[in-house]
């Protein structure tokens, strides 16, 4: 019978763990602070067009967000492109209800600082986003933000 | 009668718990920050205002069809272009009679700076059916050449680019000799199959 030998030692020695949780709780912090949750769940499918002039939005909790892309359950919605507010499917018509509510749920002195930001996906047509514009000029909610993805240099064959 | 020493509390656990908290957030985070072409919405017309009367040497045109074809300034164009013709629209560099008439104009914090006499608009309309990708590349273009001539400015006067201005006073100074011209025509419901 083999027999394992004692009191030799190994040459690894154990490392002392016990500074593991710190280490785990100070990235844990880093992330509970800096962490976003996502504002709602997509149930229109959103591919923003590219451009190379963009701002960065800030103040992200001044910004209100309206979506309009494809539903992405097609068989159940169609194709037709939708409006997105809140997490529901919205008519044109449902916008200046939205943008009130917005400016309610923020403080005074903010509200005339209110973005919205329009995420649309690239490939629908103007049609439904001008009239979501006009909706809201009617409503006075002029800053708005076209929702884009920053590149280097814009592919000006893939537009026609 | 209590123990005299503390039992300790086995910490061992401690940093599982923490992983688990570590992981969630990790995943629920988004990193990613938004960004996007910012613009100011014209107030509604009232409908009893008359439009007003702006020389056409002092408007260009940019016309965007269902099909992505542009018309710019009466003549098809191509996106192409658009960026020069439109810096070309705003500088004038060779005092064309068909662009807008420059002049020195003293701007506080920049000295004699070339601007048109009035104001010159870049007029952009399309169709319902244009597809939103080419437009935001049309107003990408305006965009870029309005930056592009920030740029040229800022370096003239103060040896940096726009974006790398850090003074205030000398961002709303540029601001103010160079604008955001970009007026959207009212829409027409034409075009959207």
């Amino acid at each position: 019978m083999a027999r394992f030998k004692k009191g030799k030692k190994s040459g690894v020695q154990k490392i002392n763990t016990s500074s593991l949780p710190d280490i785990i709780f100070m990235l844990l912090f880093f992330f509970m602070v800096t962490t976003v949750m996502r504002e709602v769940t997509l149930i229109v499918t959103i591919k923003p067009p590219e451009a190379t002039e963009v701002q960065k939005l800030e103040r992200k909790s001044l910004v209100s967000y309206i979506y309009i892309g494809e539903p992405k359950r097609v068989a159940l919605y169609g194709t037709k492109p939708r409006i997105q507010l809140n997490d529901q499917f919205a008519r044109v018509s449902d916008i200046p209800s939205f943008v009130t509510s917005e400016r309610q749920a923020r403080d005074e002195a903010d509200r005339k600082f209110i973005t919205t930001s329009l995420k649309v996906d690239g490939n629908i047509q103007m049609g439904i986003v001008t009239d979501v514009k006009q909706e809201l000029r009617k409503s006075g909610a002029f800053k708005i933000n076209y929702s884009t993805r920053k590149v280097p240099k814009l592919d000006f064959s893939k537009l026609n | 009668m209590a123990r005299k020493e503390m039992q300790e509390i086995n910490a061992g656990s401690m940093a599982d718990i923490a992983f688990l908290l570590l992981i969630f957030f990790l995943v629920t985070t988004t990193m990613d920050v938004d960004t996007g072409i910012s613009r100011k919405l014209p107030p509604p017309l009232r409908g009893d205002e008359e439009p007003p009367d702006i020389n056409e040497r002092y408007i260009f045109t940019v016309l965007v069809n269902s099909r992505d074809n542009l018309l710019i300034e009466g003549k098809p164009g191509d996106i192409r272009g658009l960026k020069d013709q439109a810096k070309e629209f705003m500088s004038n560099p060779t005092g064309r009679d068909d662009l807008p008439e420059m002049e020195l104009k003293n701007i506080p914090g920049l000295g004699n700076v070339r601007v048109p006499k009035k104001s010159a608009v870049i007029s952009l309309k399309n169709d319902r059916g244009t597809s939103y990708k080419m437009y935001i590349a049309v107003q990408n273009e305006l965009a870029a050449a309005i930056d592009d001539l920030r740029n040229d400015l800022a370096m003239e006067k103060f040896g940096k680019k726009y974006t790398e201005l850090i003074s205030e006073d000398q961002m709303n100074a540029i601001q103010k000799a160079i604008p955001v011209p970009i007026s959207e025509a009212e829409p027409e419901d034409v075009g959207e199959n």
